[in-house]
């Protein structure tokens, strides 16, 4: 027994021998951001609230613009990662104001109601969300909302989409009428909807033949699922894919099927070198620079901002010249700059019809209820307007061309 | 007694019950162990200070007023659960299907909030509530025992399914309640008018669960140690051939054990959703219905020993939690760490029922490898 006790009292002396001796390196990327260039900055506090961590191409999308945002403004920075759409999204929120925070982000649909929660018990601190829907009717002084127009990200997308379709009709890999895109979509939600409705349009704008197929597969995140639909959508004949939900499970699947891919949120180059094209994804970093500087200045915040090809917020990234077609490149700097400019809009009432009807009205449900009340007047000047009314998108019309597989979720 | 050919250099001997204080110098040791193993992992594996990857779990669960509570509350619920399996595993019934029953008594007390909402004056609908929720638990744990005792099917492998069709109907029950249409998601359900959410007690939201916790701990500790159903279970779990000789209705304490167990689970379930979350999605449960399994094994079924695995638990989560965000370490890192003490803590319970003895030459010296 003594023999032991003496093993182990040496043992635990080495280790914390061990354990001091490695004290001065350690480094807190969380501590350290703050090279405060100005005295404002020093005791100036971020918090950051994800649904999960960097596995997920979404989270990634906003950590990334996160730690962009924070250590250009040389602000201290807290990202919490893995927080569920619970009360585990207030009590973040809590304690990151406890913590001195004077600005929260969360980036998840479903942490809005939890937040809004927190908004009402620290009037101090202002709340900030991504995606959500209540901020312009819920009347609180801290709570916000974001978006950005990213249909127009989807639709320039849409234009690579098409021109690989014409490029693959050229090369006799099929007929114009097999020009058959498909669409792994998360839920029949409105912005699953608008994102692949412009999409559509984008690759129809190019591709006139073009129809597409969208199958929904319930869940943001569920990699084998979105395998799954984009290998039934590749044997149905789509000879295109693309999608709306985080994991890497489409573009996976068309890089084995060798379909080319169109993605979302990010570049999947590195996985998927022989088929993917370009991806679409929204930049968060000019929103949480904007709101950042504003805080520090003592100016307020838009209730509900949406950004746009202007403010950087939708961006596309570079395009896979092996995979891409001829003057893809061209072709979307061209499409950027008329959107830009207001000549085209991509909701043109004049590019789709729905029912074989063309639209001349329609009332979009923008202020959130429980029924979907439709509230507001969208269509004038011959567009939809999305993202005008309200950030989040609203656009949830079946448009013609474009048939949906299923839509139980 | 041996005869002196080759001895092998170990031997492992059943002890005699060691005094408490012994035992429990054997789980000092091995937590201390796994520590130091973790401190090595952290170093090796992050270059990170072992220290303050300690100091920064500690802050991270109890650091300020708030993540006391936050941590007292998620204990609550995860002992809750514990307490909930553990009589069925005491008869031997491996219940492994706490989160189907937690996620029946969560989704039974979302749907009284949201069709009864309005319509009930809140002291009705939160007795509602609570009887429903308890009521699905118990359906949703009974069906298995029912199978069980009339056709001896694996409890296991039954319980464990049940868990998937809960969760897939509560999925089901998502997408028809989701709020705005398309989104998957239901949000807080009732915010203005607070239609069946728990009262605060004293204005702290996380006391409630605190203190059904401490009040089913106690219940549990004397049903089962003090009560002829107590009784009854253990006799069943130590011998089903004897509990059947003495006259005990074998398959009558499975059912009636089995729903206890599952309107526990329910309770939990009733707590999440009324008491602290007042929303419903598929993974509200979170995966503690599978943790109570550690909880209660690792604390050999002892309600009042739960109360510290469970700690320990809920310890760690909550201090791994702030380990990634402080470190930026991704969270399984903490895993990794909450595994390695975990082992240790199962491991020593060998140590204490049984001794190490080496080879010597010559001298007696037997005691020589307690730990």
């Amino acid at each position: 027994m003594k023999k032991l006790i003496a093993l182990l009292l040496a043992l635990v002396l080495v280790f914390a021998l061990c354990a001091c001796g490695n004290g001065g390196k350690t480094d807190e990327p969380a501590g350290s951001a703050g090279e405060t260039d100005a005295a404002d900055t020093a005791d100036f506090k971020v918090g950051f609230i994800c649904l999960h961590d960097e596995n997920s191409t979404y989270d990634l999308n906003f950590i990334n613009a996160a730690k962009a945002a924070c250590e250009d403004l040389g602000v201290d920075y807290v990202i919490r990662t893995n927080i569920d759409e619970t009360e585990a999204c207030y009590d973040a929120a809590a304690e990151l104001a406890d913590a001195g925070c004077n600005v929260v982000f969360a980036d998840s649909f479903g942490h809005e109601d939890f937040l809004i929660q927190a908004a009402k018990e620290f009037p101090d601190v202002q709340f900030c969300h991504s995606t959500g829907t209540k901020a312009h009717t819920e009347g609180l002084d801290n709570y916000h909302n974001a978006f950005a127009s990213i249909y127009e990200g989807r639709y320039l997308a849409g234009i690579a989409a098409g021109l690989k379709l014409n490029e693959m009709i050229e090369a006799g890999d099929f007929t114009a009428d097999e020009a058959k895109i498909g669409y792994v979509g998360a839920y029949t939600y409105a912005e699953v909807i608008s994102g692949y409705t412009a999409f559509f349009l984008g690759a129809r704008s190019v591709c006139p033949t073009a129809t597409m197929e969208v199958t929904f597969t319930g869940s943001w995140y569920d990699e084998a699922a979105e395998k799954e639909a984009a290998n039934k959508l590749i044997n149905d004949g789509c000879k295109l894919i693309s999608q709306h939900a985080d994991s890497m499970g489409a573009p996976t699947a068309c890089e084995a099927a060798g379909v080319p891919n169109v993605s979302y949120n990010g570049s999947t180059i590195e996985a998927c070198p022989n088929t993917f094209i370009v991806s679409s994804r929204i930049d968060w970093a000019p929103y949480y620079k904007y709101v950042i500087t504003s805080v520090m200045n003592g100016e307020g915040i838009d209730v509900d901002w949406t950004g746009d090809l202007a403010t950087g917020s939708v961006v596309l990234t570079d395009v896979n010249e092996q995979v891409a077609a001829e003057g893809t490149i061209a072709a979307i700097e061209e499409a950027k700059a008329a959107l830009e400019a207001g000549t085209v809009h991509v909701f043109d009432t004049a590019a789709f019809t729905v029912d074989g009807v063309t639209l001349d009205s329609y009332e979009a449900d923008v202020d959130t209820d429980p029924d979907y009340t439709p509230d507001t007047e969208v269509v004038s000047d011959g567009y939809f307007h999305e993202s005008e009314s309200r950030s989040a998108p609203y656009f949830d019309l079946r448009i013609d061309g474009i048939t949906l597989l299923d839509e139980q979720y | 007694m041996h005869k002196q050919t080759r001895e092998p250099l170990v031997h492992i001997v059943k002890r005699d019950s060691l005094p408490w204080y012994r035992a429990w110098a054997i789980r000092a040791v091995a937590i201390v162990l796994a520590l130091l193993l973790c401190a090595i992992v952290t170093t090796l594996c992050t270059g990170e200070n072992p220290l303050q990857v300690y100091a920064t779990i500690l802050r991270g669960a109890v650091g300020t007023r708030r993540k006391v509570w936050i941590l007292l509350q998620d204990l609550a619920i995860l002992l809750c659960i514990s307490l909930a399996v553990t009589p069925a595993f005491k008869m031997r019934f491996w219940n492994i299907g706490a989160e189907g029953q937690t996620l029946a008594g969560a989704l039974a007390s979302a749907a009284c909030m949201l069709l009864l909402g309005d319509r009930l004056p809140n002291g009705v609908l939160l007795a509602l509530i609570c009887l429903a929720g308890i009521a699905a638990g118990a359906i949703w744990g009974v069906i298995p025992a029912v199978f069980k005792a009339r056709w001896n099917t694996n409890e296991t492998l039954f319980t464990l399914m049940m868990n998937y069709v809960a969760a897939q109907i509560v999925a089901y029950y998502v997408i028809v309640w989701e709020s705005p249409k398309g989104s998957g998601n239901v949000g807080i359900i009732n915010p203005t008018t607070e239609a069946g959410w728990f009262p605060q007690i004293g204005g702290n939201k996380y006391l409630l669960s605190v203190l059904v916790a401490a009040a089913l701990t106690i219940f549990v500790y004397f049903y089962l140690n003090y009560s002829k159903h107590g009784y009854e279970i253990a006799v069943v779990g130590e011998s089903e051939r004897t509990a059947r000789y003495v006259g005990i209705k074998v398959e009558r304490v499975v059912i009636r054990t089995m729903l206890l167990s599952g309107a526990l689970c329910g309770l939990a379930g009733v707590l999440l959703v009324a008491g602290t979350n007042h929303t419903i999605n598929s993974t509200l449960a979170g995966g503690q219905g599978f943790t109570a399994v550690m909880v209660s094994w690792l604390a050999k079924f002892n309600p009042i020993a739960m109360i510290f695995t469970s700690l320990l638990l809920v310890f760690m989560s909550r201090g791994a939690s702030e380990v990634s965000t402080v470190f930026g370490l991704n969270q399984s890192f903490s895993s990794i760490l909450t595994g390695i003490i975990i082992f240790f803590i199962i491991g020593c319970e060998f140590f204490i029922s049984y001794k190490l003895s080496f080879r010597k030459s010559g001298r007696k010296e037997g005691d020589a490898a307690n730990a």
